[in-house]
């Protein structure tokens, strides 16, 4: 079976976004941009599923900017078999990221896609459950355990009471929660041997979709801040604030 | 321009967040429509038209919607959407995981979290974990959007008499089947809907010692909240996880314990009204958002303070 795997850049989950003085968009400029964390642990997913022989081959897509050729790299590294960069330098909405995925589905034939549930910049949230509408596969969003059984999937999903386990045919779509699994790093002897493996480039109209705008930006500002409070000592004080001066309690 | 709502339910009763999303609406337009798709579940409709400023409630009473697959249920959602302005959702994991397939098969996008309306078309939400907050315009004929329910006030649960239309439409793709589900059993509120928070993290140590936070929360009426650390180091249920990928939170008072207040947990309550922090590291940044900050040991404090109430 072959597995699709889709990997975003974006940027580095520890890094405090700035907002642009002129409240046109975040700062990106000069900052470190990485791996979804969310895609880490989707591709860690193809992979032990490539080990534990249920998965052939590992294809890795990426959407975006020439610079996104390093997530995919480090794809590679990690044990993907070959990539494949659908290069724009527009902003690609989550229907469009997912209508170009359905071409790269409709090309691939794969058994299984799994991709982030959350792409930290955007915060969407959507584009898994997208790509399932647009190819008419079922989903296991938000999953916390994958399992193959011939041809179909059970997937256990984290959802706001607990946990729920659905069992979905395949071709299915799976979007990775956090505790899925725990990334490896990868070695330096395979991050040498990633910059062989194929690595082919598409471009949006290569597809035949049309890159649409669906929204428009118009501010970006920056949360109401918070103020720090003040430092209580004891049991006492802290009481007495929160019974007289928040009257909380 | 009428405003269909999907409820949020477990065929048996209404869930509040349904109540934030009919806020949102009314923020919209004054036509709001309410849909009750699941099996057996007659009592929600029976709810949710007392909701006040609800018009009609659509009932789709059907197996194929009993556990709300979105395979089933997103089909549904998308033929009676495509005759509404707005498609909602409370952004809870219900949700998330049925509205984007609904938005695609609209062939629109999905706008996540929103927490402010600005007008019919334009809407705030909280990108890059919130540390930014976009307005956004939909360019889209339907808008489809998730509503972060701490954004939103509830609306009366009562005081409303609309009338319920039954819906036949039935779809059941067939490709998707429920298999089994574990929830977590508990007396406490609900954490999205508690008035006071009590949460832990790495600093517990281990899952026993949350018992210090559940006496402090059963006498402040409290839900019991975790950071994702202390969630997986196995301490606690992932459901208990607040933060940027976890339950968004924004109660009265929010005693966080232990908890160091990384940016992505910052993100899931940062809007608390009243935030505490009991951290041993008084450069933690939590503190930077605390309210009332108190350098000491926990398990010193967290007992003293449970003494005292
Ligand atoms: C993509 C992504 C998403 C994430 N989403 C979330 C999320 O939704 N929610 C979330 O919480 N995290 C999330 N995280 C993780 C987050 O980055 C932090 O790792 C996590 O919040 C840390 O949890 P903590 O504060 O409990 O642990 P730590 O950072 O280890 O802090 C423990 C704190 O306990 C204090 N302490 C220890 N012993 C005591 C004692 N005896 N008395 C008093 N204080 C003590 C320490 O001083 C320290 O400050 C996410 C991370 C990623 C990459
Ligand atoms: N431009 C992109 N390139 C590659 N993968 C993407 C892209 N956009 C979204 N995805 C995938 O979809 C997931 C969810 O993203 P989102 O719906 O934007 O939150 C991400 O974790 C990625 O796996």
């Amino acid at each position: 079976m072959k597995v699709l795997v889709t990997v975003k850049r974006v940027i580095d989950y520890n890094v405090k976004v700035r907002v642009k003085s002129d409240n046109s968009d975040v700062d990106l400029n000069n900052v470190k941009m990485a791996m979804n964390p969310f895609c880490e642990i989707a591709v860690e997913e193809a992979v032990r599923l490539k080990e534990a022989g249920v998965a052939s081959e590992i294809v890795v897509v990426s959407l975006g900017p020439q610079a996104a050729q390093e997530q995919i790299r480090t794809a590679l590294a990690l044990g993907a078999d070959r990539g494949v960069l659908i290069q724009s330098d527009d902003n690609l909405e989550s229907l469009t990221v997912a209508k170009l995925l359905t071409k790269v589905v409709e090309e691939e034939q794969p058994g299984l896609v799994i991709l982030g549930k959350q792409a930290i910049d955007s915060d969407n949230n959507q584009t898994g459950q997208m790509l399932a509408a647009l190819t008419g596969m079922p989903q296991g969003t938000f999953a916390s355990e994958v399992k193959v059984a011939d041809d179909k999937l059970q997937v256990t999903r984290e959802v706001d009471g607990g946990l729920q386990t659905v069992e979905l045919q395949m071709p299915a779509i799976v979007t990775t929660d956090l505790r899925l699994n725990e990334p490896r790093y990868a070695s330096l002897p395979n991050i040498m041997k990633a910059k062989r493996k194929p690595l082919e480039t598409k471009t949006p109209e290569a597809l035949g979709v049309e890159v649409k705008a669906h929204t428009q930006l118009l501010k970006v500002a920056p949360p109401a801040e918070r103020q720090a409070g003040i430092k209580v000592t004891s049991v006492d004080e802290l009481v007495d604030k929160l019974k007289h001066e928040a009257k909380v309690i | 321009m009428a405003i269909l709502i999907i409820a949020e339910h477990d065929n048996q009763s209404l869930k509040g967040a349904t109540l934030n999303a009919v806020t949102a609406a009314s923020q919209i337009s004054a036509d709001i429509h309410v849909l009750v798709a699941g099996g057996q579940c007659q009592a929600v409709a029976d709810a949710a038209v007392k909701v006040t400023g609800v018009s009609k409630v659509l009932l789709a009473d059907n197996p194929a919607y009993e556990h709300q697959l979105a395979e089933n249920m997103s089909l549904l959602v998308a033929e009676l959407g495509a005759n509404y302005s707005h498609v909602i959702a409370p952004a809870t994991t219900a949700g998330k995981n049925l509205l984007p397939r609904v938005a695609a098969l609209l062939d629109v996008v999905q706008l996540s979290d929103v927490i402010a309306v600005e007008s019919e078309d334009t809407f705030a939400r909280p990108i890059y974990a919130g540390n930014a907050i976009a307005t956004v315009k939909s360019l889209d004929a339907i808008k489809v959007m998730t509503i972060r329910t701490t954004g939103f006030d509830a609306a009366a649960a009562e005081g409303g008499s609309a009338e319920i239309e039954t819906i036949g439409a039935l779809h059941d793709a067939g490709i998707s089947r429920f298999i089994g589900a574990t929830m977590a059993k508990s007396d406490r509120p609900e954490l999205t809907a508690a008035e006071v928070i009590v949460s832990g993290g790495r600093g517990m140590g281990n899952g026993e010692n949350f018992a210090l936070l559940d006496s402090l929360a059963d006498k402040l009426g409290a839900a019991v909240g975790a950071s994702r650390a202390a969630v997986d180091a196995g301490f606690v249920p992932n459901d208990m996880q607040v933060g940027q990928t976890g339950k968004i939170v924004a109660p009265d008072l929010y005693i966080a314990v232990g908890i160091s207040g990384a940016i992505q947990h910052l993100a899931g309550m940062k809007d608390s009204k009243v935030i505490v922090a009991i951290n041993k590291d008084e450069e933690a940044p939590i503190f930077s958002v605390a309210d009332y900050g108190w350098v000491a040991d926990l398990f010193e404090a967290v007992p003293a303070l449970d003494a005292k109430l």
